[in-house]
């Protein structure tokens, strides 16, 4: 074991059952690197030295005594912090509940702790998983470890560089339009959005209910793969969790992709995507062409509408997810000499500019004599965009696009306009909205270096389908295409 | 302008936001930009399109007609978490939460 070392799940299985080292010091090795590097890049709100010991000495006593491993025995794990942990504070980036710690586990962080994972801390964000530049966190920016003067993304960028920097082996992130898969194209690892109601969003911090999903950043395709095997699955504590069963994702990830059909929509490939983007995502569609998929000309003629609709939706249940911070029950209070008052001052102080512009949009959305103009319109327009991806996968397995239309910008450069940044989500929301599954995979780099990100979305469900993709052309050198 | 001063301070009543005078500026130009934009949306026709709220898929078990997102049984079960939810409020008298005077508006 170095510094340097680049571990996988199976790395690390293979390390505690040969007992080259303990899962105690893995963990202790994997603090010392956030120790030397955490300064700099920010990824980390808060470290768990606690919890995460405790677990690794589960995971020590049961190889001593012969045990057989669960699945992520000793795996050490950053959790993005908008997902509740137990005894652990959780801030969701934001200064109102800069002191807030839950009284219980999500279903996600449960189910991975039961796999024997070592959480080793609580990753930064946009504040309230709002942005995609991890700009907009109270606590400052992350540094995206390939171009510290750069963006990570967003909103899971701590997640995301935690994973590229060698800061943890796996992360959690969440995904509403695009958070979990653009920070994976700007750090250059896979991040995946599973299916809306695929894992559980029960002790998910909510943002837009319906959009919101939780799923892995990891080194490599079959790391996301084993990370959704254990997080995946009905939780009857969410009424949106499907009651689906899991396939081995594993073995899906493993299938040949000879004679799939893949779809190229060319509403993804005009004006504002960047030529060298371009460029690599065209090289990344006949490097899988090579692989033996056939590629189908796509129209998606409504992806031009979907940051307008996903801005009206995703506004609109924020704007009422966030009014349960009122200073009363938990988080910041501030002063007030009435009790509306006091509303007012706290959620003045608490929240940001961002979190502060989009309370305002949503609740303009859903005001008296807007509602029908901006709301319900906006989401008829996403039942055409659902309706485009449901026609595609008529025709298609899967459907490739850039990940983003651009690689990883510099810090300030895009804060003064929100327009400009809301506008780079036009590749990402679409899924959203549609509710399929998706992924990142890092697909060679700009002159400059700077990584690029394909998207494979695939079928409500056939996360099998997207993973089987993304691993054959990691496997066939996507990622120095 | 679409967006007027006026209509910046209405919703900010409404979302229970103070705002600082400058931040009303800014908000009324950003809000205003954004909303433009999202005007394209006026451009479809949605006649007979119905809105979509929600994910919602075909039934998991067709036999039954048992739809997605099915609801559990409304079975009451412990959930002994007052203290820890109380000793994370801001002002609490157990079993209370406490809140300055209430005035109406």
């Amino acid at each position: 074991m170095s510094a340097t070392t680049t571990w996988t799940i199976a790395g690390v299985r293979a390390a505690l059952q040969s007992k080259k080292l303990s899962a105690r010091e893995l963990t202790g090795e994997f603090y010392a690197r956030i120790d030397r590097r955490n300064a700099e890049l920010n990824t980390y709100l808060t470290l768990s030295r606690e919890r995460a010991y405790a677990q690794a000495d589960r995971v020590d006593a049961g190889i001593a005594r012969g045990e057989t491993l669960p699945p992520l025995a000793g795996v050490p794990i950053a959790i993005k912090d908008v997902i509740s942990t137990r005894g652990i504070r959780t801030t969701c980036a934001s200064k109102i509940l800069e002191t807030y710690v839950p009284p219980y586990d999500a279903t996600a962080v449960e189910r991975l702790e039961k796999a024997g994972a070592v959480f080793l801390g609580k990753t930064n964000c946009d504040e309230f998983a709002m942005g995609g530049s991890n700009e907009n966190s109270a606590y400052g920016p992350v540094r995206n470890p390939v171009a510290p003067d750069r963006v990570p993304g967003g909103s899971s960028g701590g997640s995301a560089a935690a994973v590229a920097a060698g800061l943890a082996v796996a992360a959690l992130g969440t995904d509403t339009g695009g958070s979990i898969r653009q920070p994976g194209s700007f750090c250059g690892i896979p991040g995946f959005m599973p299916t809306y109601g695929r894992v559980s969003r029960y002790g998910l911090i909510a943002f837009a209910s319906s959009l919101d999903k939780i799923g892995p950043f990891a080194g490599n395709v079959a790391d996301a793969a084993a990370v959704m095997s254990v997080i995946a699955g009905h939780d009857e504590n969410d009424s949106t969790s499907a009651p689906v069963p899991v396939p081995d994702y594993a073995a899906e990830t493993r299938k040949p992709v000879q004679g799939l059909r893949i779809g190229v929509p060319e509403d993804y490939f005009g004006a504002g995507l960047d030529a060298e983007v371009k460029e690599k995502v065209e090289a990344g569609i006949a490097l899988l062409e090579r692989l033996g998929c056939r590629r189908i000309p796509l129209r998606m003629p409504h992806t031009d509408y979907a940051v307008a609709t996903y801005y009206i939706l995703a506004t609109a249940e924020a704007s009422s997810n966030l009014a349960r911070y009122d200073g009363v029950r938990y988080g910041l209070r501030a002063p007030g000499a009435t009790l509306t008052e006091m509303y007012r001052q706290t959620r003045e102080r608490g929240f940001g500019p961002e979190v502060k512009r989009r309370i305002m949009l949503g609740t303009y959305a859903l005001s008296a004599g807007y509602y029908d103009a901006y709301y319900l319109r906006a989401q008829s327009v996403r039942a055409l965009i659902a309706r485009d991806f449901a026609d595609a996968f008529q025709k298609v397995d899967a459907i490739i696009t850039p990940t983003a239309p651009t690689a990883a910008f510099r810090l300030g450069e895009k804060t003064s306009d929100p327009l400009q940044m809301y506008l780079a989500d036009i590749y990402t929301v679409t899924g959203s909205l549609a509710g399929v599954p998706g992924i990142s995979v890092p697909c060679g780099k700009t002159k400059a270096g700077l990584p690029v990100g394909m998207q494979v979305f695939g079928p409500h469900f056939n996360e099998g389908c997207v993973l089987q993709i993304a691993h054959a052309f990691e496997q066939a050198g996507g990622s120095t295409i | 302008m679409k967006i007027s001063r006026e209509d910046v301070l209405r919703v900010a009543e409404l979302a229970h936001l103070g705002l600082s005078p400058e931040e009303i500026e800014t908000y009324r130009d950003q809000l205003d930009s954004i909303l433009s934009y999202i005007d394209k949306l006026k451009e479809l026709d949605i006649t007979n399109v119905e809105p979509m709220a929600q994910v919602i898929f075909a039934p998991a078990n067709p036999a039954t007609g048992a739809s997605h997102p099915e609801l559990r049984e409304d079975v009451v079960r412990p959930c002994d978490v007052w203290g820890p939810i109380l000793s994370a409020a801001p002002d609490a008298a157990k079993p209370f939460f406490r809140v300055p005077k209430v005035i109406d508006r």
